[in-house]
């Protein structure tokens, strides 16, 4: 009995859990041919019942703040500002549901089971066009958004939604090496990815290194050691060099104290290692948090590194489309945008937001790296069939 | 072994048997202290030390969403554990004292909710409830994922480890006692009132306790059978890993915590007087 009760409380890899209940579904989904008439029959019922609900709301369009009811917001923990909720309670004057999710796979899985109805969901880049490749994601009323004009041009027409019509951008990141300045200073003061994939330059290390505990992540940080650009790996389906990486991967595993994509930066201000593959945010909040400015660094490689954007979005079977429009377009005003970002230490992509969001933040290269290092920066496209290799690259070099 | 079985031998394996205990001791309750150590910690950062302070229990219980989370967490274990307590000890009676169609059967899957994974089982709820709305949802009204599914998918599998304990004490169950109790002419229902709930009552109370531990700890099934507004504490917690973990997280565990010992304490104090041993 003890035994159940523990093994319910250590079951954590919740990822390749969720990956694999989205086959599931996708399995239960594609035996279930009937779907879409099913969806049509209910539809038909709908509007036969003379139910003036969602699909009316939506012909008709939402005008800048009209709300249609409360709203069910599904975001990732601890990433926004709570006083933003009840500000735009007060405003509105609906109530938030706010619920959280840890990885863009569980939420993936409740908006494809279809049977919780959220009204504004927060995924990452690749995940847009997976839920846009799939019908899951309603189109924007742009109408309904005057503040879109805040977000900067930067951000238009991104590969993962060409059109720009399912999304708009909520916060940004990218991912690197962080380290002390001394560390730097041994490398001639500019960052290489060398300092984990190469023997000779990765021996100047005096401690551990650390990398990302994410397939993804790792094999792009190996592709662009090796000089590759991952976007033309991933959209060629280059699949020799993914394995290329793979390998070196593997030959890089006995120098790594450990894979980590949770405690990287406190391990860094701990001196547990020295070296750490990691996200901006993540190691901004640990500099931050314990004043380790003056001695620790994030840097992104002089080879490039990997950018993402989180994004808004509204899910195929919305109650409330109008509400959720309301709240993107509060959160894109200026001084609500300047708050997430106050707030998570990520980059906002909101222009109108830069005059309110905080100096250390702004001055800060790690969060907003200047451009000729943004331009080194690539977002790691949706790998298709690809991703599959990806994961076993990771988990044979852990092997 | 009566050859080996000298004075020497003897304490030796004492001393072995005891150091054991004190290392699975250990084992178990160092993490324990440490978390609850750096539940006091002033630092941001949870395995960062910067000095003693009681700051986080007040960020902690001062974060809506953490207090939220919290209620929710209590409402879904409370009405978890007693619809289950109920249910499981009627099941358990049911597959001990009657003979009827497809009891075997029954008896054989009551232990299924055990046995199979949690990730198993949390699929197959959502699976089971994303249909089950789309039946309903042709007759009108549009069902949402919620605290009630939460609710409904911890009394299944906690139906079952209820049953189990309780079966596990009918099982040592002295039959005269009722049967004496019927000769003295009591009604089934004195009878049952009166010897066979305090009878069984330790066995109820512990299927009751491990079902409030086992809603309270799951993390894999509410997080899937979870929708808007019915995020729990645990779910929460785990979420809240991608933005770095603070020692927020060490308070609200040394709560919790605290919360369970004081709930075993009394429930070991309630036990003690009432438990007869048949």
């Amino acid at each position: 009995m003890t035994d159940s009760a523990s093994t319910r409380g250590r079951l954590r890899r919740s990822r390749w859990l969720a990956v694999t209940v989205v086959a599931v579904l996708l399995l239960a989904a594609c035996g279930d041919g009937d779907d879409a008439s099913e969806a049509a029959a209910t539809t038909a019922a709908a509007a036969d019942a003379g139910d003036a609900g969602d699909a009316a709301a939506a012909d008709d369009g939402c005008e800048p703040g009209e709300t249609d009811g409360d709203l069910a917001f599904y975001n990732w923990a601890d990433y926004i500002d709570e006083e933003l909720l009840v500000a735009f309670e007060e405003e509105s004057g609906i109530s938030v549901d706010y619920s959280v999710y840890e990885s863009n796979e569980q939420m993936l899985t409740k908006v494809e089971s279809g049977a919780a109805i959220y009204d504004l969901v927060v995924p990452s880049d690749y995940m847009v066009a997976l839920m846009i490749s799939e019908d899951l994601l309603l189109p924007l009323e742009f109408d309904a958004l005057p503040n879109a004009a805040n977000i900067d041009d930067a951000w238009d027409n991104p590969p993962f939604d060409p059109d720009h019509r399912f999304h708009v951008a909520y916060q940004w990141g990218t991912t690197g090496i962080g380290m002390t300045y001394d560390m730097l200073d041994t490398l001639g003061g500019e960052s290489s990815w060398a300092v984990i994939f190469d023997a000779e330059t990765a021996a100047l290390v005096p401690g551990d290194i650390s990398m990302l505990d994410d397939a993804p992540e790792a094999v792009s940080a190996a592709l662009k050691y090796l000089g590759y650009s991952i976007t033309e790996v991933i959209e060629s389906g280059n699949e020799e060099a993914v394995r290329e990486a793979g390998a070196l991967l593997k030959a890089t595993n006995d120098r790594l104290l450990k894979y980590d994509s949770v405690t990287f930066g406190d391990d860094l201000v701990n001196g547990e290692v020295d070296v750490a593959h990691g996200w901006s945010g993540g190691f901004a909040q640990a500099f931050f948090e314990t004043d380790a400015y003056e001695t620790h660094v994030y840097t992104i490689p002089i080879e490039g590194g990997v950018r993402w954007v989180d994004t808004m979005a509204i899910p195929h079977n919305s109650d409330n489309v109008c509400s959720a429009h309301a709240m993107i377009n509060f959160l894109l005003d200026a001084e609500n945008g300047a708050a997430l970002t106050n707030y998570t230490y990520y980059g906002s992509p909101n222009t109108a937001a830069t005059p309110f969001i905080l100096e250390e933040i702004l001055d800060d290269p790690g969060i907003y790296p200047p451009p000729e290092v943004y331009a080194r920066l690539e977002l790691i496209p949706q790998m298709g069939d690809l991703g599959l290799i990806v994961q076993d690259m990771l988990t044979e070099a852990k092997s | 072994m009566s050859s080996l079985d000298t004075a020497g031998t003897k304490r030796s394996s004492r001393r072995l048997l005891a150091a054991n205990a004190w290392l699975v001791f250990t084992f178990l309750y160092v993490p324990i202290a440490v978390l609850v150590v750096f539940s006091f910690n002033d630092s941001e950062r949870v395995n960062v030390w910067q000095g003693l302070s009681p700051r986080w229990y007040g960020e902690a219980l001062g974060n809506t969403q953490v207090v939220g989370a919290l209620r929710v967490s209590l409402v879904v274990a409370f009405t978890s554990t007693i619809v289950s307590t109920v249910l499981g000890t009627a099941v358990a009676l049911a597959l001990d004292r009657y003979r009827f169609k497809g009891r075997r059967a029954l008896d054989g899957t009551v232990y299924l909710p055990i046995v199979i994974p949690d990730i198993t089982m949390a699929v197959m709820l959502l699976v089971f409830f994303a249909e089950a709305f789309k039946l309903i949802d042709a007759f009108g009204p549009r069902l949402t994922l919620g605290v009630t599914t939460v609710a409904l998918s911890h009394i299944a599998f906690n139906i079952s480890f209820v049953a189990v304990v309780v079966r596990a004490r009918l099982d040592q169950f002295d039959r005269t006692l009722e049967e004496a109790a019927r000769d003295l002419y009591a009604t089934p229902w004195r009878t049952f009132r009166r010897v066979t709930l305090p009878l069984i009552a330790p066995g109820i109370a512990a299927g009751a306790l491990l079902a409030l531990t086992l809603s309270l700890d799951d993390v894999v099934i509410s997080s899937f059978t979870a929708g808007p507004g019915a995020t729990t504490l645990p779910v929460y917690v785990f979420s809240s890993i991608r933005q770095g973990v603070t020692p927020e997280l060490n308070a609200i565990s040394t709560l919790m915590l605290a919360a369970s010992i004081t709930l075993v304490v009394a429930s070991l104090a309630l036990q003690r007087p009432r438990s007869i041993t048949p």
